[in-house]
């Protein structure tokens, strides 16, 4: 095949005439230049390179790349080439390949070694601890001019977030309440039973559900739901450079995309986990009542006897706390989002990323707390 | 003989809407091998929608658009992609891929519709880079380099698998004087080079002047094409205002208030 294509001629003296022929296109695959650089290796003398074109020669790029590399190998042994019996259009296009602006050269990148590698990754996260502690004390200057009334705040967008963060979430908020009091009270059914002591499922829901879970679960519904969309929406806007817009008229993009989302969030927060604490209970009921015959007004007295006040306020701080984490996280995955489309994706990722982690940090401090307060 | 006779782009009786609202009607014209075809109008006047149905993204509402003769809408998906494989389109933005490098952006439509081995891709990626005057550039990734560099990376990747037909969506828009000047010759040396046929959607009128020899001119009233030619040729002899005050950026009308 390669014959046919590609043939050499040497009948002139210190002149080797290339013979092209057949079907060159991108199509039917590249010829590799390495062939004419082992002729021309093996022929030292020659200084000239010719070409004869057949009349069945097709050709597409396929063949300018072929051309396009044996040119630059030739030029660089000092070996003339003389295209002039190549197709005309071939010829501009090899013009402009060769074509080299002088000004359009690119920097050169230099590789990283292992340890640079190491080393960037270290210095990064102390660089983001900063840009997070520099991000919280903008939100805290934020909602000191907002409580002085001087913030640029817009009432209509804020509760337009009121109701994003609330009705939109009330429904996914009390299911996976409902299936999780559901869950709890069937899977402590299972060893209770065995001492007779089922009406004790009661407390476990109660106390679980208004302590911790739900505000747990509702802090991960709202950080899938709620601390991705504001990384993707805040990170869309900073890519089409939306925020840039509102720093150079003066707006502090803080106050007016950052403040009312967190403020949003954190108002909502503990409705949604009170309405939780309400859906959880309810589960447990369905399944005691429901399935392991107890007696319903026995399991209300005993949930009302066994969960205090203290506990719902411990729930409401945890909710509070989880509403920030979220809200903040989302926010400021958003604010930092690189100005392509891949970066919006992985700033929506890394919001909830750091939501749902922050929220289990958060538990786990919290928790501690309670213990040293007897709460 | 079908090549001489058949344009390379017909629109028939074309009429393209939205919902209720008819963008443009009655379009018809043709364009012939190696013409570079400017499609120009008014902001709005449905440039960019018409660009749409020619390249596969809009079923017009009535009429028909012509490949060599075969009519691309009423082809089945086999027929349409084998017709879309034959052309090449540069966006407005570039519409770089942002998560690939610029060789990987150009090598992309390579290793779908040809059998290279990786290498002989690289070979073909360095010489399309080099076509647009970006050699060397192929690691860089598309947010790493100018907006000019950026609209002829996106040229090498329109023009990765030498296509019959290279659509521009404005390609001066955003480009300084001296770019947008080099990107028109750049359109020139390709069409010479590849032997494609070149349509391009532009209101540049510098652009319309230095590269055009065949055009549509779109009127957003009358929602039809009321001039088409050479744009070289409407300049000077056209007589329908509307047509005139856009070729002379305005200066005719005014000086027939003055």
């Amino acid at each position: 095949m390669l014959l046919e294509k590609l043939v050499f001629d040497y009948s002139l003296p210190k002149i080797i005439l290339i013979k092209l022929s057949g079907d060159w296109r991108i199509s039917t695959g590249l010829f590799s230049v390495n062939e004419v650089i082992a002729q021309l290796a093996s022929h030292p003398d020659i200084t000239q390179i010719n070409f004869n074109v057949a009349k069945d020669l097709r050709w597409d790029s396929g063949l300018i790349s072929f051309l396009w590399k044996l040119i630059r190998e030739a030029q660089a042994k000092n070996i003339n080439v003389n295209c002039q019996t190549l197709p005309s259009e071939a010829q501009k296009l090899l013009a402009l390949a060769l074509k080299v602006d002088e000004k359009n050269i690119p920097p050169h990148k230099v590789a990283e070694s292992f340890l640079e590698k190491l080393g960037e990754k270290v210095l990064s996260i102390s660089e983001s601890l900063r840009s997070g502690l520099d991000f919280l004390g903008d939100i805290a200057l934020s909602f000191g001019r907002l409580i002085k009334g001087k913030a640029y705040f817009r009432g209509d967008d804020f509760m337009l977030l009121v109701q994003r963060c609330g009705v939109d979430t009330l429904f996914l908020v009390s299911l996976i309440s409902l299936l999780v009091g559901m869950i709890l009270a069937f899977v402590g059914s299972i060893q209770l039973k065995m001492f007779g002591a089922q009406i004790f499922i009661s407390d476990i829901v109660g106390i679980a559900m208004v302590r911790v879970l739900s505000a747990v679960m509702t802090g991960i519904i709202m950080s899938g739901r709620i601390g991705a969309s504001f990384a993707a929406e805040l990170g869309m806007m900073q890519t089409n450079e939306e925020i840039d817009a509102l720093k150079t008229l003066g707006i502090s993009p803080v106050e007016f995309l950052v403040v009312p989302r967190v403020l949003a969030l954190v108002m909502m927060m503990p409705i949604l986990t009170l309405f939780a604490d309400l859906m959880g209970v309810l589960g447990g009921y369905i399944i005691s009542v429901g399935m392991l015959n107890l007696n319903g007004v026995e399991y209300f007295n005993h949930t009302q006897y066994s969960v205090k006040l203290s506990y719902v306020w411990v729930g409401l701080v945890h909710s509070l706390v989880f509403g920030v984490i979220v809200a903040v996280s989302g926010c400021w995955r958003g604010m930092k989002c690189e100005r392509n489309a891949a970066g919006v994706g992985s700033a929506t990722t890394s919001a909830v990323v750091t939501g749902i982690t922050g929220i289990v940090i958060a538990t786990a401090i919290i928790t501690f707390i309670c213990q040293i307060l007897g709460v | 003989m079908d090549a001489v006779i058949c344009p390379v782009i017909q629109a028939q009786d074309l009429e393209l809407r939205y919902g209720d609202y008819t963008v443009m009607r009655n379009l018809n014209f043709s364009v012939n091998k190696g013409d570079i075809f400017v499609v120009m109008g008014v902001n709005g006047c449905g440039k960019s929608t018409l660009l749409k149905s020619l390249i596969g993204l809009k079923n017009p509402t009535k009429g028909k658009v012509l490949y060599s003769g075969e009519s691309f809408w009423d082809g089945d998906e086999k027929a349409q992609q084998n017709i879309m494989r034959r052309f090449g389109v540069l966006y407005q933005g570039g519409a770089l891929w942002s998560s690939l490098t610029v060789g990987e952006n150009v090598a992309l439509p390579l290793q779908l519709y040809t059998k290279l081995s990786s290498q002989q891709v690289q070979d073909v990626v360095a010489l399309k880079l080099s076509l647009v005057g970006l050699d060397g550039y192929g690691d860089f990734f598309p947010s790493g380099i100018s907006g000019g560099m950026r609209k002829r990376a996106s040229l090498a990747r329109a023009i990765a698998l030498d296509p019959d037909i290279i659509f521009f969506d404005e390609p001066s828009a955003g480009l300084d004087p001296i770019n947008a000047r080099k990107l028109d010759d750049l359109i020139l040396e390709l069409r010479d080079g590849l032997g494609a046929t070149v349509v391009v959607i532009t209101h540049e009128l510098a652009s319309i002047l230095a590269v055009g020899n065949n055009s549509v001119f779109l009127d957003r009233e009358s929602k039809t094409i009321i001039a088409s030619g050479d744009p070289k040729v409407l300049l000077a002899d056209s007589k329908d205002p509307r047509v005139v005050q856009f070729l002379t950026r305005g200066a005719e009308s005014k000086e027939q208030k003055l």
